[in-house]
């Protein structure tokens, strides 16, 4: 149902090409921080402005879309941005990660496999990984173009000498295709791994910053690390307590005044696939739809 | 025998460009040599030129003409020519110089001062310092002030750690500029001493001394000077 | 003075080149027809007052900005000799974080003042590809130990040192590579000269322990002559006078360089 004032995805189709044009390049140089156009869009910057144009720009009619906000299908920005598109471009939505052919996501990547038919799309608000030692932007992009990387080992340094490991634990750097250092968006480091060798195509988009990058299908991706402190996934030490997994990335939720907490999944289409298989976390006795209706 | 130095009408004059290009002629004519195991001592008034010549052997002052040919590594080299790396080399090499005053060295102790010229041809730390303590005995420093920057110590023992320095080595040529201008009568002896084993190895040197007993101990030979003063 | 017997190696092949450098901006002509050749662990320095050309001339040498005139050639590691205008930028830069150091006057210009002390000095190693903490932090706490900076420091800022610590720290930063030649822009300048003299005894030490060749620039003939071997004396962009430092300091022959000499104030 595409509302009649607005072109098919909000875009108008000369500026969906410029993105795509954009977005082409950046396949064709995995990592590279590739400039574009960035467009004014109906929210502010650092909702997913970036991401939203990406995705405006490679939605077609037959597609599925599936946004998420820190894994959740539920937030008001995954809802906004989904609701968006039903809008403009009318195209079915799913929660579900299998059904999806594009997955708009801000900060995490699905529990769930992705498949070589999908694009799993990034909102990104500072896309430069060394911006946080070298501010002159004149300059990071030398030492990209020269691979010169020291100063990203610099900043993980740091964090061991700090506090004794390597303490960042989202947007956690990577190397892409053995050349461009990249900022995979804030997504908790657990997830880094499942961007190693991915079967989809990974895009990423930041707006306010007017970059797009990407990460084509089965692409190496390595997260920097020092031989003495390698890179480890890290997750709260317990299983989901709605779900029981005990492999997902978990939030922790307080749950009273007195500091009472619990760990659910932060995935909720993967916790709440696995609770409709009959898994049940230690605070879920009832089943799935007694709980979601409670 | 080849003689280790070998001056040949060398000049030297300052032209002071601040007091209006005053020209002032310090030497003209300098001619003399050395022979290995020699010691020559020049002579004159002050105000001659000698501390001048010497400099000028050294290559610290530049010879305005005339050659300075000096044994170095094998074959001879004109120091009034030669570039400053040559220069540098001779000094590492060929050419020791004791002078009156120490060039303090900060914050290095006293027997490292003197064993520092050791550990550059190749000593070991342990030897040169032992040589190092030898020769400070000898020269009557006690053992207690090894430990410090001479930079604290009086006039006469800065003098006998400088000479310490001095006389370490084994290189072929020693300028030696008042080396007992300051000493007592037991270090004279010593740094007398010290000359005549020079000699016995062969070493060429070339002296300004102005304690007669010193002097006629010690040179074998005499330069006047006052024959090579420029009259202006 | 600096200890001759420590002096440069007897090596007949210059470590860098200069050749007829000129460089002008709009009618200032900052630099004029410069030469000379440096040896391997020869020390030079350039002196002159402000405005005489000598920064300049550094930013030439060290081939942060291109000359109108003239070239500078450096012998690689690899022994060959080459045009640093005709380096790519990354070899230039390369050589920047291995081959050479650059000591700023201002510490600040030199290190990341935000940054422990240790990944201050760490980061050549990093940048060469090493890629163990505990042995860069090893490394990094030795060199805080030559420099003497307590190694208890290790993990703070910069911004919390004293001046002269700063600068000592810069210098280990740049000495951890082991490079052949280092850059000094008034490496002394701004400190107190009890300071000075604490670092000018640490860099006399650092530049003939390690064979170094340096080129300082000062305005400073006491820094000259404690540090360097040969010294360049430099009026309106020209070189007016070049020599042993002794030499030119005892026995100045160019009314600028008896100016310069008679001009220090006696100790």
């Amino acid at each position: 149902m595409n509302a009649p004032t607005y072109n098919f995805a909000y875009l108008d189709e000369q500026t969906k090409r410029m993105i795509r044009r954009a977005i082409l390049k950046a396949i064709a140089i995995p990592g590279y921080q590739v400039p574009f156009a960035s467009r004014e869009m109906p929210m502010p910057y650092g909702w997913g402005t970036g991401g939203v144009q990406v995705t405006a720009a490679i939605l077609g009619t037959n597609d599925v879309l599936k946004v998420i906000d820190q894994g959740s299908d539920d937030t008001t920005n995954a809802i906004s941005i989904r609701k968006f598109f039903e809008k403009t471009a009318g195209v079915v939505t799913t929660t579900s990660t299998a059904d999806a052919t594009v997955i708009q996501t801000r900060h995490r990547i699905p529990e769930a496999p992705l498949h070589a038919q999908q694009v799993l799309v990034y909102q990104v608000p500072i896309p430069e990984p060394l911006r946080y030692l070298e501010p002159r932007e004149t300059e990071t992009r030398r030492m990209h173009a020269l691979g010169e990387y020291g100063l990203m080992h610099v900043k993980l340094y740091e964090d061991i000498a700090r506090f004794g490991h390597i303490a960042t634990a989202y947007a956690y750097p990577v190397k892409v295709n053995a050349r461009y250092v990249m900022d995979p968006s804030p997504t908790p480091k657990f997830d880094n791994p499942k961007m190693d060798n991915c079967p989809a195509l990974q895009l990423f988009g930041a707006g306010r910053e007017k970059r797009i990058y990407a990460i084509p299908p089965y692409t190496s991706v390595v997260s920097l690390d020092f031989e003495d402190h390698p890179f480890t996934r890290y997750k709260h030490d317990a299983c989901c307590a709605l779900c029981d997994s005990g492999d997902s990335y978990l939030d922790e939720i307080v749950t009273d005044n007195k500091g009472s907490r619990m760990f659910v999944c932060s995935d909720t289409d993967y916790c709440e696939t696995r609770q409709s298989q009959g898994h049940r976390g230690s605070e879920n006795a009832a089943p799935y739809a007694e709980s979601k209706h409670a | 025998m080849i003689p280790m130095i070998d001056i040949r009408n060398a000049e030297k004059t300052f032209v002071m460009h601040l007091q209006d290009g005053i020209r002032l002629p310090v030497v003209r004519g300098v001619s003399f040599h050395v022979a290995p195991g020699e010691c020559v001592v020049l002579s004159g008034p002050s105000g001659a030129g000698k501390s001048s010549i010497l400099k000028m052997i050294f290559g610290n002052y530049r010879c305005d003409g005339g050659m300075i040919g000096v044994q170095h590594l094998g074959s001879t080299i004109d120091l009034a020519t030669a570039e400053p790396r040559q220069i540098l080399s001779v000094r590492r090499n060929t050419i020791g110089y004791v002078s009156q005053f120490l060039r303090a060295v900060p914050r290095v102790a006293a027997l490292d001062v003197v064993a520092e010229p050791l550990l550059a041809t190749g000593v070991t730390r342990d030897e040169a310092r032992e040589r190092a303590g030898a020769l400070l005995r000898r020269l009557n420093i006690p053992e207690r002030l090894w430990k410090l920057p001479p930079s604290t110590f009086s006039g006469g023992e800065q003098q006998r750690v400088n000479i310490a320095r001095g006389f370490i080595s084994s290189l072929p040529i020693l300028l030696l500029d008042e080396p007992t201008a300051s000493l007592d009568a037991v270090n004279r002896a010593v740094v007398v001493e010290l000359v005549a084993e020079k000699k016995r190895d062969g070493v060429a040197m070339v002296a300004i001394v102005h304690d007669d007993e010193v002097r006629h101990l010690i040179a074998d030979r005499l330069v006047d000077v006052t024959s090579f003063a420029a009259a202006a | 003075m600096l200890d001759v017997t420590k002096a440069p190696r007897d090596d007949d092949q210059p470590l860098l080149l200069a050749e007829g450098l000129s460089k002008s901006f709009g009618r200032l002509q900052a630099c004029r027809e410069v030469s000379f050749a440096l040896y391997p662990g020869e020390v030079l320095a350039i002196v002159g007052e402000s405005g005489s050309g000598k920064s300049t001339l550094l930013q030439l040498l060290s081939a942060q900005m291109a000359p109108n005139a003239g070239s500078v050639s450096y012998r690689m590691r690899d022994g060959v000799m080459r045009d640093l205008g005709a380096l790519g930028e990354a070899e230039r830069r390369f050589l920047f974080r291995t081959d050479w150091g650059f000591v700023h006057q201002d510490p600040a210009m030199g290190l990341r003042m935000a940054v422990s002390a240790g990944a201050n000095v760490g980061e050549r190693l990093m940048a060469v590809g090493h890629n163990h903490y505990g042995k860069i932090r090893q490394t990094a706490a030795s060199w805080l130990e030559r420099v003497e900076i307590s190694v208890d420091r290790i993990d703070d800022a910069p911004k919390t040192y004293s001046g002269g610590m700063r600068q000592r720290l810069q210098i280990a930063r740049n000495l951890v590579t082991e490079p052949r030649l280092v850059f000094m822009d008034e490496p002394t300048g701004g400190l107190d000269v009890s300071v000075q003299a604490r670092l000018l005894d640490m860099m006399r030490t650092l530049v003939s322990e390690l064979g170094l060749a340096a080129i300082v620039v000062t305005h400073d003939l006491a820094v000259a002559r404690l540090l360097s071997h040969r010294v360049m004396v430099m009026q309106g962009g020209r070189v007016v006078e070049t020599g042993l430092t002794d030499q030119v300091l005892d026995d100045p022959r160019e009314p600028y360089t008896q100016l310069l000499v008679s001009s220090i104030l006696p100790a």
